[in-house]
């Protein structure tokens, strides 16, 4: 704060020297502000007008959102994102903890299992999709296969049923996010006080009371956090669904994001693809803003 | 703190604690949290599993319900084919091009990100003014929105910037919704740097760079390192703005491998599927394989992933 004000010497040389940090800072300032922020008023701009396949500017208020919550697709798409964003959270969390706290019990080759459970992290959600994508398929994947073991009538075709794919979506997404979520309470139960522990466990308490009482109970940043990350993400979710059942059967697993996609590029609605942007943008808002605002304001 | 998880947690991801000591209940029967935790490891290198054992055996291999057998037959064949001569869209090119394409994409835009996420970093630690926070939090903000919202006007900005469908213009968007979090990364290092070093410097005449050039620069290689790979990892597993920004020859790898998959002219060639993941997998895999620890640290403070 204090150092450019050591500087007492006034040129016009000084005064430049002044300004360069911030003539450093400019270009991503402005970078920012145009293709952040001026986007984002760009596109709320073009939810109010007639746009199909270019940006048009003829003003026609509320339509498109009118619009948008009448088209049987979308409605699909926030349903399917309620359910996987819920059913994605929850699982993950749980899965995560229990996870963290397994690992936590001075388990030998930690180091190593924490590896194996985190690995999906690295990879690409398209990778991911085209994995689970076959593993999950009737024909050759996991159907198939306990069919050759032997259990002729074995049935698992979700992937291929309108009413299951969504929940396939779940388990791949699963399957990659998880192990993130259990390094982050891993971090967490490593952060928590070990003398309130031993206080505890020399009243007597039991395991189980140990974890409900105190650890729990600690874990809420990272649990904070983990349903920031989970929620953030599950918006957002496109690669995954685009490569594990690329919306399909039919529209079955459409979600915002898949929906704005092909509503602005395939279907030339520009319209109604911007204002679906623009209710995916508020969702994450809402999520994200009084995050960002908390944490940024306790660093003051 | 704007990286939640962030610093006070990832410091003891290390060793075992002596808080797990306390914790390791004796009434757990050990045997059967060590076969739980086995079993999470066949869950979670299955589908690695699925992938490898698939991509080196013949296709009627797979198609007669042998996908979870070893090949009866190896063959490197598939991994050939995805390579350099399996049909993706409308050429038959294998997957090559397309690999060089998110080479040539990702090295250009996370160096030139990491180089303004340290400078601008620097200025918001070092040379703070009114509203720095104020600016960060709005640069901040910029890697969580939703990328659909910037997806028709960027469309048409690289339009006008005569780079719609090259790699560059990918290298370019890259770039811009980077910075948010290489910002984030070395600014947060650089609070912790003493401040009392920079102001020697400066009162011995040493000016912006020089400071930042002959101080903070030599003492960034771990941040660097974080940094860099999760930028490779974002950009080179990034799919949206590959699908949305990018012409047939300019396609980076992800959506190159949908295309793959996806195509539905002739025999579904599964084998050749998974050979052409393991390969859009590697570059990341092999990152986390020799730099987990920075990996995992990059995840946990840039927790909220963009």
């Amino acid at each position: 704060m204090a150092i450019s004000d050591t500087v007492r010497h006034r040129g016009a040389a000084d005064r430049l020297r002044d300004l360069l940090p911030k003539l450093v800072l400019s270009p991503s300032v402005a970078l920012v502000g145009i293709f952040v922020y001026g986007f984002i008023l760009f596109t709320l701009y073009l939810s109010f007008t007639d746009s199909r396949i270019l940006p048009s500017f003829g003003w026609v208020g509320w339509q498109n959102y009118g619009f948008l919550f009448r088209i049987r697709a979308w409605d699909t798409a926030l349903t399917n994102l309620v359910i996987f964003g819920t059913l994605y959270i929850v699982i993950c969390c749980l899965l995560g903890l229990l996870l963290a706290i397994f690992l936590d019990q001075r388990i030998r080759a930690e180091g190593f299992i924490r590896t194996i459970y985190l690995y999906p992290m690295a990879l690409s959600f398209i990778v991911t999709g085209v994995a689970w994508k076959w593993f999950l398929d009737p024909g050759i994947g996991v159907e198939a296969v306990v069919r050759g073991w032997g259990f002729e009538s074995f049935t698992f075709d979700w992937i291929k049923d309108s009413d299951m794919a969504i929940y396939t979506i779940v388990i791949a997404a699963v399957w990659q996010t998880s192990g993130f979520v259990m390094a982050m309470f891993l971090a967490g139960l490593r952060g928590i006080d070990s003398e309130m522990l031993r206080a505890a466990e020399i009243d007597g308490a039991s395991t189980m009371a140990l974890y409900r009482r105190i650890v729990i109970p600690q874990l809420r940043p990272a649990f904070m956090s983990a349903f920031v990350v989970l929620a953030h993400m599950a918006i957002k979710s496109y690669d995954l669904v685009i490569a594990l059942t690329n919306g399909g059967p039919g529209t079955a697993t459409e979600v915002p994001a898949t929906f704005m996609y092909s509503y602005t590029f395939t279907r030339n609605q520009m319209g109604i693809g911007a204002s679906s942007a623009v209710i995916m943008m508020l969702t994450i808002a809402a999520i994200i803003v009084p995050y960002l605002w908390s944490e940024l304001r306790e660093k003051k | 703190m704007p990286a939640p998880t962030a610093n006070a947690v990832t410091a003891r991801t290390g060793e075992p604690s002596a808080t797990g000591a306390t914790r390791a209940g004796i009434h757990w029967p050990r045997v059967a949290l060590y076969v739980i935790l086995g079993l999470f490891c066949i869950y979670y290198l299955l589908p690695l599993y699925v992938m490898l054992v698939n991509s080196l055996k013949p296709l009627s291999e797979i198609t007669a319900g042998g996908m979870m057998a070893l090949p009866g037959e190896w063959t490197i064949a598939p991994w050939q084919s995805a390579w350099s001569t399996a049909q993706v869209g409308v050429e038959a090119t294998g997957l090559r091009p397309y690999f060089i394409n998110s080479l040539l994409m990702v090295v250009p835009a996370v160096a030139i990100t990491t180089v303004i996420g340290a400078l601008n970093g620097y200025v918001l630690t070092k040379w703070r003014f009114r509203g720095a926070t104020l600016v960060f939090g709005l640069l901040l903000f910029g890697c969580f929105i939703p990328f659909q919202m910037v997806l028709i006007p960027m469309a048409r900005m690289l339009g006008l910037m005569g780079i719609a469908g090259t790699v560059t213009g990918l290298v370019f968007v890259h770039m811009v919704y980077g910075i948010g979090f290489s910002t984030l990364y070395f600014r947060n290092y650089y609070a912790a740097f003493p401040d009392e070093l920079v102001r020697a410097a400066q009162i011995d005449g040493a000016g912006f760079f020089t400071i930042f050039w002959r101080i903070l620069l030599p003492s960034s290689g771990p941040i660097a390192v974080v940094c860099i790979i999760w930028l490779f990892t974002n950009i080179w597993n990034d799919f949206l703005f590959g699908a949305s920004f990018s012409d047939f020859d300019s396609q980076p790898m992800t959506v190159a491998l949908n295309n793959l998959v996806q195509s539905s002219t002739g025999v579904k060639e599964y084998n050749v599927h998974f050979a052409g993941a393991i390969m859009a997998a590697l570059p990341t895999l092999f990152v986390y394989i020799v730099a987990g620890r920075y990996f995992v640290r990059g995840l946990m403070s840039g927790s909220v992933k963009g």
